[in-house]
């Protein structure tokens, strides 16, 4: 079944597909569409799930940990100041094992106050042990929540997927929805090893001595290291039953381009029209779309990257103190590669607190790049005004 | 592609309306994306509402600057805002008010059509006499006039997606249709 939908529409409709049956979430613009599309999903009963109203973000997340360590499918959704508020237990979530689903709208920290798109409320969550998946397009949106439910009951670690403020969140556009039957075949129900049941009664969270801390930390790190294959997996078993994939990152007509654009979320999709132009007056361009962030596809990254001359990332997010945090990842994974096939890698800061990152923009950065000394190109603000 | 941009004020339903044009516009196996002002919305303030229409997929996601028409849900908005700003030539600026097109003056790069979407829509019951809800009567303007989508998908659209006075609404549509001069 095809629908016009928004970007939040598609990210209720994902969760409705994968039959999530608890929903703890918190209104806070512009995420809240979501939640009210699910309300209404569960209202006209398409969605058997229970609705859990909570008074913060901090007790969504509170909700969705004790429902899921029930081994109950959960979801919610928030956004900026609200994923903020999260914060611990985000890092409780993922610590737990519990295989969360959640979307994120990303939207600018604050102040100035800002209901607009970055990156920054979503990255600085990067170290909380979050598997995070940033989408273009609402189709994508949709697809990714059924997926990040399979690639997190697979590795037992929570999922975050990203979608821009606004410029998808609020956008309509036509997205397939496959239904909960289909998607059945590709998600089967959850069913955890381990959960909480009252007619066997075990203790969870409990103090953990210093003696096997350090053993746990180290298994979640394994399981992150193994959710990269299993996110490669996951998207190839979806595009084989729906004919919609989307990799973890995406090369999009790189082939022997000197000059690579690194992009991610709503700028990417910009992006592949400035660089089919672009190839059409004689440059050598080409696009490396980062879906996912962690765990960072480092080894994929590198091999895609080597040989090319520079490399021009686009952050739409500020590390104050660093720069650009795509920009940083990307630096990272190229620290490895011989000089001789390494990249200059030029960090571009561009459309914080929603600016708009348009066609003209993103050419600019791409003609500047081939132009600018590499010393002088750590860290380039696009379109500040005087 | 082709871009429209809707100016109206919040309440009018500027932004229903480029929703309901866009699903007629799926409807007719296109692509299409709608969105509104990126903004925080209030009862009658100013607001943008944008639609992309392509035989491709969309791939520009950022705001419309040089929309190809303009379709002006409140005369009123003219005294505060440049609303033709960006307006690409020989675009067609279509205006709800009693007026006529000679009654503007937007020199000769832009085609001015006028529609009566206000009387219309509160014939219909849509609104109120003072407050009427125009968004469905310029849909069906924007089908005959801007010719960028079939007045039959505007009424399946209609009646899709509007659950309330479907039937008013959708008459109201096709009345413009039939009064506009395009």
């Amino acid at each position: 079944m095809q629908k016009v939908l928004t970007g939040n529409q598609s990210a209720a409709w994902g969760a409705m597909c994968a039959q999530a049956q608890v929903v703890s979430a918190y209104p806070i613009t512009p995420q809240t569409t979501i939640i009210e599309e699910l309300a209404d999903l569960v209202a006209k009963g398409l969605l058997d799930a229970k609705f859990i109203k909570v008074e913060s973000e901090h007790s969504a997340m509170a909700g969705c940990i004790g429902a899921q360590a029930t081994g109950a499918r959960t979801f919610t959704a928030t956004s900026s100041q609200g994923l903020a508020l999260m914060h611990e237990e985000l890092h409780w979530a993922a610590l737990a094992r519990l295989p969360i689903v959640m979307a994120d709208v990303n939207r600018a920290m604050a102040p100035g106050w800002s209901i607009w798109t970055d990156q920054n409320d979503s990255l600085s969550q990067r170290d909380t042990g979050w598997l995070q998946f940033y989408c273009e397009s609402n189709q994508e949106v949709l697809d990714t929540v059924i997926q990040a439910y399979k690639i997190a009951e697979s590795v037992d670690l929570p999922v975050m997927l990203v979608l821009d403020a606004f410029f998808l969140s609020h956008t309509y556009e036509a997205v397939e929805i496959p239904g909960q039957e289909a998607t059945r075949k590709y998600l089967p129900p959850y069913k955890p090893s381990i959960y909480l049941d009252v007619k066997d009664p075990h203790a969870f969270g409990g103090i953990v001595p210093q003696d096997v801390y350090m053993e746990f930390r180290y298994k979640m790190q394994v399981a992150m290291n193994e959710a990269l294959d299993v996110s490669v997996k996951a998207d190839e078993d979806y595009k084989a039953m729906f004919g919609r994939g989307y990799g973890v990152i995406e090369q999009y007509r790189m082939d022997d381009a000197d000059t690579i654009l690194v992009t991610s979320g709503t700028v990417a999709s910009t992006t592949r029209a400035v660089i089919d132009d672009m190839k059409a007056k004689g440059q050598s361009v080409g696009m490396l779309k980062m879906k996912m962030l962690r765990p960072f596809p480092a080894d994929l990254v590198r091999e895609a990257l080597e040989g090319r001359k520079r490399v021009a990332v686009l952050d739409r997010n500020i590390c104050p103190g660093m720069g650009g945090i795509w920009s940083q990842e990307i630096r990272n994974a190229l620290y490895h590669t011989p000089e001789s096939k390494r990249p200059d890698v030029y960090g571009y800061i561009v459309g914080l607190g929603g600016r708009d990152v348009t066609p003209e923009v993103i050419e600019k950065i791409a003609l500047d790049v081939q132009e600018r000394p590499i010393k002088d190109g750590e860290q380039v603000w696009i379109g500040l005004k005087e | 592609m082709l871009e429209l941009r809707f100016h109206s004020r919040g309440g009018q339903g500027g932004v229903i309306a480029g929703k309901v044009l866009s699903v007629a516009i799926f409807k007719e196996g296109r692509y299409v994306q709608a969105f509104p002002t990126f903004g925080v919305e209030r009862r009658a303030a100013p607001v943008m509402a944008f639609v992309r229409i392509d035989d491709e997929p969309i791939r520009i996601r950022t705001q419309i600057y040089n929309p190809d028409h303009i379709i002006i849900l409140d005369q009123s908005l003219f005294n505060m805002l440049d609303v033709t700003q960006g307006l690409k030539k020989g675009g067609t600026i279509l205006i709800n008010t009693e007026k006529k097109p000679e009654d503007f003056d937007f020199g000769p790069d832009y085609k001015v059509v006028t529609i009566d979407a206000s009387t219309i829509a509160a014939k219909h019951g849509l609104g109120s006499v003072t407050q009427p809800i125009v968004n469905t009567s310029i849909l069906g303007a924007i089908a005959k006039v801007l010719k960028v989508v079939k007045i039959e998908s505007v009424i399946a659209a209609i009646e899709e997606d509007i659950p309330a006075k479907t039937e008013a609404n959708a008459a109201a549509a096709k009345e413009a249709y039939e009064v506009a001069v395009g």
